[in-house]
């Protein structure tokens, strides 16, 4: 007989939605304050997690019907894409530039090219953290 | 392109045409389109005679890699003059020969005589190249070519055996020979033999370390003692080969290689003493050797051993520059025994072929049946026993003389040893005159007993007979007419050898038949008589033989060198080579203690400054001693679990100590990432079987523990000295300005993604790789679908 774990998935529902706006938080504040790609797809990693934790593997597949394995090629892929795209403007490989701009709702923001790059950084360390925790615990 | 070079490139072209001729044209033995090679070049090199013989030389060269000063040069004087004769010339007869020899249906033609023209052009391009790089290089192809050519019959056993002994005998004696050459090239800056004959090296440091090496590589290639072990086990080549091969040209590579070098290595006692002393001993135990044999072949094996002794001994005597007589009996009886021993090689095949048999116990008897191959062998065989009317008698005659006149100089202490090698000589010529004489006599006289053979016996094909016969007209031709070779070829070859004495002045060398009633004839009728006397009562004093030779045969040694290297190596390689991971761990720690301790400790590198340390609080004096517990807990603990928990302990704190040491992105990262790891932790400790677990404690081995020490306190050291170190400031200012370089306030992300987003880039490449290889390794059981 299945435990019941109604408590577990509850809370669970709600952290899930902390958990990922704290890591969405920390991936786009890396430029300035503590955090980044890296940090961030951990994060967003272990909100996932708790996900597989608290429903079982199949559920959350169908609720994110994601391969992460693909999400981790595409995140390598964005990353060198970045690099190689500077050579389009005759820069050396992976140059990265910033600017600022006057967006509609955000006022004067900074857009840099490293966010795209730490981007890439983020969906590999998603998609390896999850494909590792799920091929072994599939296994098990 | 002078003409020379294509003379001396033709069996290599012509080796590239044999498969084809052999394949196209099946009708004609394909040796009839070999003879054409040596025939031709034998009468280019008979065309250039006069002009050696005047005293000129021929050079040319042609660049082959001009940048290393490594050129095809060619230099032909007398003494390479006399080596392209044989070569050629033998090699026209040894082809003739084995067009009868070899049969057209069951041998594998194309094979066998491409490799005897590589060998051909290799042997070519030894005498004549000016160039040590060149020399060499065609130095080793002989060695092949002669490795290919005994293993032949490759089915054979016996043939792969002495193919392989042949070859790292040969190849070893080459290395050490390009060991010496390169010395020479580095003593005298160039790779022409003339450049370097003329410069004077003696009181070199390095000119006695490159004359034993050449003299190592000369001694293998021309099977001198304690090296000659190699050249019986050859004689499972075909009869041809052997013939040509092992005695009239490769083993003469080491003689002209001694006789090339003595202008730059002779007038010293070590050479002469070297040469002289290893000439002697090759030649006594040679021929001392040879009369036990019972195989034909094997006996003019070592008769040949001891016939190169002999020419190797007048050389070393000739390399005093007093007796110029050794040398010019030297270069005389090259020639002589090339012809005698071609001829008794030929002979002896043709025994083996029209009888079944070589061995001396069976044969017997075959004088009328086979009268003339008798005739040839009588010839042969006396001329090589050192008997009148053959060449074979001037050249020992000469020889003794070489010895008596050595004997009585008075230098390189002759004046007290000297008297040795007339004796020793002496002594080696009456085993040859017996070992000749068992050759003769046990072969064809006797009786002729029809059950020991297993074929009809009958006279060789005159095809087979015409290159033996050839040679022994040469044999009496030499012998009547001795002063036109004198005077044509060996002068100018004499002149090569001993370059400083002859300048202009052709020293007066005229071989008498008969030059009175003189020593040297005493010393003759003595071998002759003693000879004949030991002859007679062989059976009476055989016996040493059953002694001595089993406890003092270098085969013995050779064959158990060799099981005993495999068995050594094989051994050491058991002790150390585990396939215990734990031990190639304690190698590598070991390894880095000694290396990196040693060199703090030897270099006295190890420095200390307190002073430009930070204070310690006590935030940090905390957080060390929970960090030193918890590794301790790891260490000691007995339970898995608890170490597990103790590395998660470990890894917290230090993530404390990065919020300390104010670095928030790492200790977000560490604490993040010591979960995960703790975690998987945890998994693996779960999946471990229950079999096997091991739950005491780690197997406590001082070994480790002392090892790991060391480990740690080098390193320890190691930090402590380079943080005392500092040699230069920081470059981290230049980051400081992050935000006006990468508009990044986050330096820790501005280097990770801007500065050095390479690094990154590679680092989530080896995270993905990472994931996919936990990903297959989980998901592709290989092994099971092997089960299936």
């Amino acid at each position: 007989m299945k435990p019941n774990d109604v408590i577990l998935q509850t809370v669970t529902k709600v952290v899930t939605f902390i958990i990922l706006t704290f890591a969405v938080y920390l991936f786009l504040a890396g430029h300035h304050e503590p955090g980044g790609g890296f940090i961030g797809g951990l994060v967003i990693t272990s909100g996932l997690t708790l996900l597989y934790l608290a429903f079982d593997i199949e559920s959350v597949r169908q609720g994110v019907p994601v391969d992460f394995k693909i999400v981790a090629a595409v995140g390598v892929f964005i990353a060198v894409a970045t690099g190689m795209g500077s050579l389009l403007f005759d820069s050396p490989f992976l140059s990265q530039t910033y600017g600022y701009y006057n967006l509609p709702i955000f006022g004067e923001t900074e857009l840099a090219t490293a966010v795209l790059f730490d981007l890439g950084v983020a969906l590999a360390v998603v998609g390896t953290g999850v494909t590792i925790i799920l091929s072994i615990s599939g296994d098990a | 392109m002078h003409l020379l070079y294509f003379t001396l490139l033709v069996p290599f072209i012509m080796a590239l045409l044999v498969p084809l001729l052999y394949k196209y044209v099946p009708r004609i033995h394909t040796g009839w389109f070999v003879l054409v090679v040596p025939i031709g070049i034998f009468l280019y090199m008979i065309e250039l005679i006069p002009m050696i013989a005047k005293g000129k030389i021929l050079v040319s060269s042609v660049p082959w890699i001009p940048s290393l000063g490594i050129n095809y040069s060619v230099y032909v004087d007398g003494l390479a003059l006399i080596f392209g004769l044989l070569i050629s010339g033998i090699g026209a007869l040894v082809v003739l020969y084995s067009v009868y020899y070899m049969s057209k249906k069951r041998e594998a033609l194309h094979n066998f005589y491409v490799y005897l023209l590589i060998f051909m052009g290799a042997m070519l391009g030894v005498v004549f190249s000016d160039n040590i790089i060149v020399l060499y290089m065609f130095w080793e192809l002989t060695s092949i070519a002669s490795f290919l050519l005994i293993a032949y019959w490759y089915q054979r056993k016996q043939s792969r055996y002495g193919a392989q002994k042949s070859l790292v005998i040969t190849i070893f004696g080459g290395l050490a020979l390009l060991a010496g050459l390169i010395l020479l090239s580095v003593m005298t800056n160039t790779y022409s033999i003339r450049e370097i004959i003329t410069a004077d090296l003696r009181g070199h440091q390095l000119f006695l370390p490159a004359m034993l090496l050449i003299l190592i590589g000369a001694f293998t290639k021309s099977a001198q003692f304690p090296f000659h072990i190699w050249l019986p086990d050859a004689m499972e080549a075909p009869t041809p080969i052997s013939a040509y091969l092992h005695s009239a040209t490769m083993v003469k590579a080491g003689i002209y290689l001694v006789a090339r070098f003595t202008p730059v290595f002779g007038g010293t006692i070590e050479w002469f003493w070297l040469v002289t002393g290893t000439g002697i001993i090759t030649l006594l135990w040679g021929s001392f050797s040879a009369v036990k044999q019972n195989d034909l072949k094997a006996m003019l094996a070592f008769s040949t051993i001891s016939q190169l002794g002999l020419i190797i001994c007048l050389l070393g005597i000739g390399s005093s520059l007093y007796v110029t007589t050794a040398v010019f009996a030297a270069l005389f009886h090259l020639i002589n025994h090339s012809t005698f021993k071609g001829c008794l090689f030929m002979v002896v095949g043709i025994v083996d072929h029209e009888t079944g048999t070589r061995d001396i116990r069976k044969l017997g008897g075959l004088m009328s049946l086979m009268p003339i191959t008798f005739t040839l062998m009588i010839i042969g065989s006396f001329s090589m026993a050192g008997l009148p009317p053959f060449n074979g008698f001037l050249s020992k005659e000469l020889f003794f003389t070489g010895v008596l006149e050595a004997s009585k100089l008075n230098m390189y202490y002759l004046d007290t040893w000297g008297i040795v090698l007339p004796i020793l000589a002496w002594i080696a010529s009456i085993f040859t005159f017996i070992y000749s004489m068992i050759l003769v006599l046990k072969t064809f006289t006797g009786k002729y007993k029809l059950s020991k053979y297993e074929i009809k016996v009958h006279e060789a094909p005159l095809g087979m007979l015409i290159s033996p016969m050839f040679l022994a007209i040469l044999i009496l031709l030499f012998f009547f007419f001795p002063n036109t070779i004198a005077n044509n070829l060996l002068q100018p070859a004499m002149s090569a050898i001993l370059p400083g004495l002859l300048d202009g002045v052709g020293i007066e060398n005229n071989i008498k038949i008969w030059h009175g009633w003189t020593t040297e004839v005493f010393m003759t009728l003595g071998v002759v008589v003693v000879g004949m006397l030991l002859y007679a009562s062989l059976n009476k004093w055989s016996w040493i033989y059953e002694y001595l030779p089993a406890k003092m045969s270098f085969n013995y040694l050779y064959d158990r060198g060799l099981v005993g290297m495999e068995k050594l190596a094989s051994q050491i390689t058991k002790k150390y080579m585990t396939g215990i991971v734990r031990d190639y761990l304690l190698y590598i720690f070991i390894f880095f203690v000694l290396v990196v301790g040693g060199s703090l400790v030897l270099l006295n590198n190890f420095t200390y400054h307190p002073a430009d340390n930070g204070s310690v609080s006590a935030y940090e004096v905390v957080l060390m001693l929970v960090i030193i517990g918890a590794a301790v807990l790891v260490m000691l603990t007995k339970s898995r679990l608890t170490a597990v928990i103790g590395l998660g302990v470990i890894g917290f704190v230090v993530a404390i100590f990065f919020v300390i040491f104010r670095a928030p992105d790492l200790a977000l990262t560490q604490l993040v990432v010591e979960t995960v790891t703790v975690a998987l932790f945890m998994l693996c400790f779960y999946h471990l079987p229950e079999l096997g677990k091991e739950t005491e404690g780690a197997g406590f081995r001082t070994a480790n523990l002392i090892v790991s020490l060391g480990v740690g306190i080098v390193v320890t050291l190691v930090a402590i000295s380079a943080q005392s170190n500092a040699l230069f400031d920081s470059i981290s200012s230049f980051y400081e300005d992050s935000y006006q370089l990468a508009g990044a306030r986050n330096i820790v992300n501005a280097i990770l993604v801007d500065f050095r987003g390479f690094d990154t880039m590679l680092e989530i490449l080896v995270l993905t790789i990472a994931g996919f290889g936990v990903y297959s390794l989980i998901k592709l059981p290989l092994h099971r679908r092997n089960n299936r």
